[in-house]
């Protein structure tokens, strides 16, 4: 079944995971721009989360203007060259263009957007101007999506800005989350360095906020602080024999993967426990790493994945085969993982039903816990005033401001996980809201 | 099986479509190669005193990804002596005896056509044109489309020729002049046997605006050049319709400008023309685009029952009249097929912005689909032309067709506007929104105000 052979260098394994959308050439923008019919308050706009001037910046690329096609990306997101690259566009923007009703293939936004923002982030272009000075300081926690894009709009608005970043690289998730198909680290950093260039934003490397002594110095140092931390590790799954030898979370091998490319250990026979995107990267991300077979299992049926269809399909065209209305019971093994035992389930008024000594075993040398991600509750917790809700996302009003008002926060550890679009948008925002706050 | 066959004033030719005097029709290789290819005829590179050409000769309009929609050339005639011609001349006529061969040409003195016209009819050429169409550097030296301006002059060297010529002589027209019958009518009294139009049209495509000159670039300078290409087909035909209605030109026709398709060809023979001339179509996309142009052509002919070219031949110039004589009750209006819509509202902000504010978008903005405003819409046309989608919104007839009152007649009447602020304007009735309503209109996010 194996498609893709093992890669052993670097060479092959940039074949493995060759772009899924290749940097257009200036030839191929200009004809894909061409064919935008700039429609009149375009679908597309509002389909994005950020609300970027798309038929303007298509426009701008085929006049030529490609610095201006740029600046009316970042003028909406600040994410513009990563957004371009790894939003999923089908079900945003390229989702909602016109020529999807005249069984035409939508205009494809995110080439476009990713061909003039690259072009920018290569020549250094200056194309903003930050805000005369207000001499307010503002502290960020994580250079992820969230934190960065609220650097750049406080930048805008006069404010300074500190970001600590606990981790060595800025980016968050885009660096260490991001399927390598879709971005490279590359790509990520020199984004965000070409806006830190623009926009003179300090990032503390390495400079995790754990405790609440570093609370209290950032609350006695700066004006307001911003929470862009993003989630935490995969969660545990529970079963007996998790802890064996081959079982790791989906995001942990995404993130060694994302690092050490070909020389990452990937098994022969590679379980993928969950439905989500992650477990869908996850399973693509093996099938190109060489693995014989690779299985996603999922408790329910196929048309109640949390998954993009786009992602089960391109799962599924990389090699991997799926197994539904199964759950997992038990990871078999000795120290080291030989099988997962399944139990069959029936779909019951909604809710799903063990079938009775249904069980099987689906040998395997490595299991991927596709389990969903963990909430940092225990640093937030040390945040007085700070609520979580239920699902351990922090609560904000409609500034992005806790309750606690000196605090605000947006991204994964807010809304609870979902895009880098989203982390933008409402960082964008939240800074904003910052601002305000700041004026009173 | 339609009959492709055409006759120009005595000029016979497999089928209507020659390649006109320019670049394609430079030597005997070029043309043999187009005969062969299936050409029925082609103008030879106009003759002369051979010139001496810039490098960098054209330029062209691009739009958007569609490359040379218009097209522009500083070039002169032929650069050739003129017996390495005559000689290639036999050499095609010897091979291709059925097909046409005509010598353009473009000299100075009475004596120079005396014997230019001769050479090229030992040569064997079918026919002769006269080149007073090049409204560029050959007109500063007294030829080209400074002859063709100049009525008189332009008959007087059509005399000159018809004094020796044996063999039909066309006469190509200037379009750089205001009214394209007046060359025309002194081609006929000059003894012409038939006129080709266009030649290229005075222009400047673009300019280089980092090095601030037009191009083409020559050393940092530029001229004006002449204009063709599919751009210039309008222009075209509707100078062909004007000699083809006069009735004191009365010539048969070559038409020329901007034909690339056998719809192209079919358009120029229902306004009158009996065989169409080629040159940038050729220049951009080669011979071989016959391949499609004759075929296309005989499906035409064949769906539409004409067994040959002159079965149609000016059939669409009884339809064209002065505007006066426009029925002033005829009324259509824009209707949106829904089924087909796609909502991309190109209509709605044409209509608002460009046109008649005749158009609504629905309150709910999950719906994207546009109404027409019936009362409002003057049926202009604009939205159909606009829309992206085949088809989606066509023009309905409105009124009962049992009324019929034109402008010529109202004035007859005595029943039209003639004040300033009088009763009869067409648009007295018609609703247009308050200025201020502009200002308070809800608008997209991105519009700026
Ligand atoms: C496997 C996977 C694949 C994904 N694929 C896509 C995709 O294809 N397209 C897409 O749009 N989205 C994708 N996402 C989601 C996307 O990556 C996130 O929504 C986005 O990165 C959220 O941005 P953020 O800034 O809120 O959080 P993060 O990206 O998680 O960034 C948080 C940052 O904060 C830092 N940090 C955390 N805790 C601390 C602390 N205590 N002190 C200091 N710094 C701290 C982290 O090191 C990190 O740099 C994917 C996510 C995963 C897990
Ligand atoms: C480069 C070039 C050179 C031309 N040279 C001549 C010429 O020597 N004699 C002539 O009668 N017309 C000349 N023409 C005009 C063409 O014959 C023709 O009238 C014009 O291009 C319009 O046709 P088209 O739209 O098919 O190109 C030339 C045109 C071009 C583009
Ligand atoms: S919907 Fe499609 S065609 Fe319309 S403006 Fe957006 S990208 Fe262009
Ligand atoms: S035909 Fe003209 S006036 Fe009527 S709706 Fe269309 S654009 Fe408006
Ligand atoms: S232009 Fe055509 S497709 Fe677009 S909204 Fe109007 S009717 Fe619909």
């Amino acid at each position: 079944m194996a498609e893709y052979k093992r890669p052993t260098t670097e060479a092959e394994f940039a074949a493995n995971f060759h772009p899924k959308k290749p940097l257009m050439s200036d030839t191929e923008a200009y004809y894909e721009s061409s064919r935008c019919l700039y429609c009149y308050d375009a679908p597309c706009i509002t389909a994005c989360p950020t609300g970027i001037d798309i038929p303007t910046f298509i426009r701008q690329i085929n006049n030529d203007n490609k610095d201006g096609a740029a600046k009316t990306i970042y003028d909406s997101n600040w994410m513009g060259h990563a957004c371009g690259n790894v939003c999923p566009t089908e079900e945003l923007c390229e989702g909602a263009c016109v020529y999807n009703h005249q069984d035409v293939k939508p205009i494809e936004i995110g080439r476009l957007q990713a061909h003039a923002t690259d072009k920018v982030i290569r020549s250094k272009k200056k194309l903003f101007i930050t805000g005369k000075p207000t001499g307010k300081k503002v502290a960020v926690i994580g250079a992820g999506p969230a934190g960065v894009s609220c650097a750049c709009e406080l930048r805008m608005l006069g404010h300074a800005v500190d970001i600590y970043e606990a981790r060595e690289k800025p980016s968050g998730l885009c660096v260490y989350g991001v399927a390598p198909y879709k971005l490279t680290n590359e790509e990520a950093v020199d984004e965000i360095a070409y806006l830190q260039e623009q926009f003179g934003f300090n990032v503390h490397y390495k400079k995790p906020v754990t405790g609440r002594a570093e609370l209290d110095k950032l609350e006695k140092d700066y004006d307001a602080i911003f929470i862009g931390i993003g989630l935490g590790g995969t969660s545990a799954l529970g079963i007996p024999g998790e802890d064996k030898k081959g079982v790791m979370g989906a995001l942990e091998f995404v993130e060694e993967l994302r690092n050490k490319h070909h020389a990452t250990p990937v098994g022969n026979k590679v379980i993928v426990l969950g439905g989500g995107n992650t477990a869908m990267d996850a399973a693509s991300e093996s099938c190109r790493m060489g693995a014989e077979s690779v299985t996603i299992s999922y408790r329910r049926g196929p048309e109640e994945m949390g998954a993009y269809s786009f992602e089960f399909d391109l799962a599924k065209k990389s090699g991997s085969k799926a197994l539904f209305n199964v759950t997992p019971v038990e990871v078999l093994g000795n120290g080291s993982v030989t099988g997962v035992k399944f139990i069959r389930n029936k779909a019951a008024y909604g809710k799903i039903e063990e079938i009775p000594g249904s069980e099987f075993v689906e040998p395997c040398d490595m299991v991927l816990l596709g389990t969903g991600q963990g909430k940092q509750v225990e640093l937030l917790k040390l945040v007085s005033g700070l609520t979580l809700d239920q699902k351990g996302r922090i609560v904000v009003n409609e500034n992005y401001q806790v309750d606690n008002p000196k605090y605000f926060a947006a991204g994964d550890a807010m809304n609870g996980g979902v895009e880098v679009v989203n982390a933008a948008a409402e960082a964008k925002r939240a800074a904003h809201g910052i601002d305000q706050y700041l004026k009173k | 099986m339609a009959d492709l066959r055409t006759n120009l004033a005595g000029i016979k030719s497999p089928n209507p479509f020659w390649l006109a005097s320019a670049p394609p029709t430079n030597s005997g290789y070029q043309i043999m190669k187009a005969f062969d290819a299936g050409w029925g005829g082609a103008v030879w590179k106009t003759l002369g005193v051979p010139v001496v050409n810039v490098s960098s000769r054209y330029g062209a309009v691009n739009y958007r990804d569609k490359r040379m929609v218009g097209f522009n050339n500083i070039e002169l005639i032929t650069d050739r002596p003129l017996k390495d011609n005559l000689r290639e001349i036999s050499e095609v006529k010897k091979r291709f005896p059925d097909h046409a061969v005509i010598a353009s040409l473009m000299v100075e003195t009475k004596e120079e056509w005396h014997q230019i016209v001769r050479d090229v009819e030992n040569a064997g050429a079918d026919g002769i044109e006269l080149n007073f169409g090049c409204p560029h550097g050959m007109c500063e030296r007294g030829m080209g489309s400074a002859v063709g301006q100049e009525p008189k002059v332009l008959q007087m060297i059509v005399e000159w020729v018809k004094e020796v010529a044996k063999v039909p002589v066309i006469t190509k027209l200037t379009p750089n002049i205001s009214d394209i019958t007046r060359p025309a009518r002194a081609a006929r009294a000059g003894g012409s046997d038939a006129i080709s139009l266009i030649n290229t049209i005075q222009s400047i495509v673009g300019v280089d605006i980092d090095q601030f000159v037009p191009y083409p670039i020559v050393d940092g300078k530029s001229t004006n050049g002449g204009y063709c290409g599919p751009a210039v087909k309008p222009i075209a035909l509707n100078m062909v319709k004007n000699c083809a209605q006069h009735p004191d030109v009365n010539l048969p026709i070559s038409g020329i400008g901007g034909v690339e398709n056998w719809r192209d060809a079919v358009e120029f023979i229902l306004l009158g023309a009996t065989t169409v001339q080629v040159c940038t179509a050729v220049m951009h996309f080669g011979f071989g685009i016959i391949r499609e142009i004759l075929p296309g052509l005989e499906r035409y002919m064949d769906e539409k029952g004409f067994k040959t070219i002159d079965d149609f031949r000016g059939k669409a110039l009884p339809n064209i009249k002065h505007w006066e004589d426009l029925n002033l009750k005829y009324k259509v209006t824009a209707s949106i097929n829904e089924s087909k819509c796609i909502g991309c509202q190109l209509c709605y902000t044409a209509c608002e912005d460009g046109a008649h504010q005749a158009i609504a978008l629905s309150s709910d903005p999950a719906n994207r689909i546009p109404s027409i405003i019936d009362e409002n819409c003057v049926g202009c046309n604009l939205c159909s032309l606009v829309c992206p989608v085949e088809d989606c919104i066509t023009m309905e007839r409105r009124d009962d067709g049992k009324e019929h009152l034109t402008w010529g007649e109202r004035t007859a009447a005595g029943n039209i506007p003639k004040t300033f602020d009088d009763p009869l304007a067409g648009g007295l009735h018609h609703w247009v929104p308050e200025p201020a309503e502009a200002l308070v209109k809800k608008k997209p996010k991105h519009y700026k105000g």
